[in-house]
């Protein structure tokens, strides 16, 4: 009979997968070679995971409601006005903003990788980075509002902007109704970080979304 | 190299804070190599168009080779991006890159569960190739 004491190598996960190596490699010998420094890298991921998110694109969409003067300056030009309220650095160069209207909704994607204003929404979400987005927004706007849960009148033009490594882009929602007595602080509060993707629309407080 | 990542044990890995409205990293690996991308390009390792550039191309072989994928793959195309873009840049190589990469293999199955799991100097000098 044959020896049935084989020692099976359990195939379970291994200590470190795959993808895990390759990073430990990269980032050991950059490091050694002193072209990175874990401790920067370490900052940076605590700034992506803590201070840097839709809060602060929410920050300048409630400006510009409460302040028809940052608004001019915010759509004139956007890199500077934003940068008023502290918020600039990587990827929040070259911000262009774009205002939703009765007539117009306007939503933006990254057709080729995933361009996205970090500074004013954090890191993408992993929907904005999936094919089946990058390429329905653009051929089928309505229809990707729709599942989002957004139906606009027929009259209202949806504009699909397309990022890149020169240009972000940030919706500003049209200011929801009812909520003129809110300081900008509470309706800071209301805006979504989708509404400032252009695939959500601000609603007041107390409102359900429809569809 | 098809298939990697697809039995990345995420259970075995400490989750990373998560933001009200959804993970912005799947794993810390993700995370690491954002923030490699990120810190090359501020030392002015490559700009962010060339970055974007290699990345578009990662994530089109990927749909070519695949067909589309949900997004859950990002990273990994990020990932194949940067390695690629560090060796373009002769800031490691392909070879150095796969040693350390055994290197921690090794590293990884010779280390008691649960300690962590560290490379030492001697290790790594035995590992580099003879002629990097």
């Amino acid at each position: 009979m044959a020896d049935d004491h084989h020692h099976h190598h359990h195939h379970d996960a291994p200590r470190l997968a795959d993808p895990e190596l390759r990073v430990r490699a990269l980032e050991s010998l950059l490091t050694e070679k002193g072209l990175v420094d874990p401790a920067a890298l370490d900052a940076i991921i605590d700034v992506y995971e803590t201070r840097i998110g839709p809060h602060n694109g929410a920050r300048v969409v409630a400006r510009a409601w409460a302040d028809p003067e940052f608004r001019r300056r915010l759509l004139r030009n956007a890199t500077a006005a934003i940068a008023e309220l502290g918020f600039e650095g990587s990827q929040g160069e070259h911000m262009t903003v774009l205002e939703n209207t009765p007539e117009v909704h306007n939503m933006v994607v990254c057709t080729l990788c995933s361009c996205y204003p970090w500074p004013t929404l954090g890191l993408p979400p992993v929907w904005y980075k999936a094919p089946s987005y990058r390429s329905r927004a653009v051929a089928d706007p309505r229809g990707v509002l729709a599942e989002f849960g957004v139906r606009l009148p027929d009259d209202v033009e949806v504009r699909v902007w397309d990022s890149s490594a020169e240009m972000r882009y940030l919706v500003l929602p049209a200011r929801p109704p009812g909520t003129d007595g809110m300081d900008e602080a509470a309706l800071a509060g209301l805006v979504t970080r989708d509404a400032m993707i252009g695939v959500d629309i601000v609603r007041a407080p107390g409102t359900e979304r429809d569809g | 190299m098809s298939g990697r990542g697809r039995d990345l044990p995420l259970d075995l890995l400490p989750a990373l804070p998560r933001d009200a409205e959804g993970p912005v990293f799947a794993a810390p690996w993700e995370a690491q190599a954002f923030a490699m991308a990120v810190e090359l390009n501020a030392r002015g390792a490559f700009t962010w168009k060339e970055w974007s550039e290699a990345l578009g191309r990662e994530i089109a072989a990927g749909t070519a080779r695949d067909g589309g994928d949900d997004g859950s793959r990002y990273y990994e195309h990020w990932l194949a991006a940067l390695e690629r873009l560090v060796t373009e840049k002769r800031l490691t190589s392909g070879p150095e890159l796969a040693t350390r990469k055994a290197a921690w293999k090794a590293a990884a199955e010779a280390t008691p569960h649960g300690e962590p799991i560290q490379l030492d100097a001697a290790a790594r000098a035995a590992q580099h190739p003879p002629d990097c």
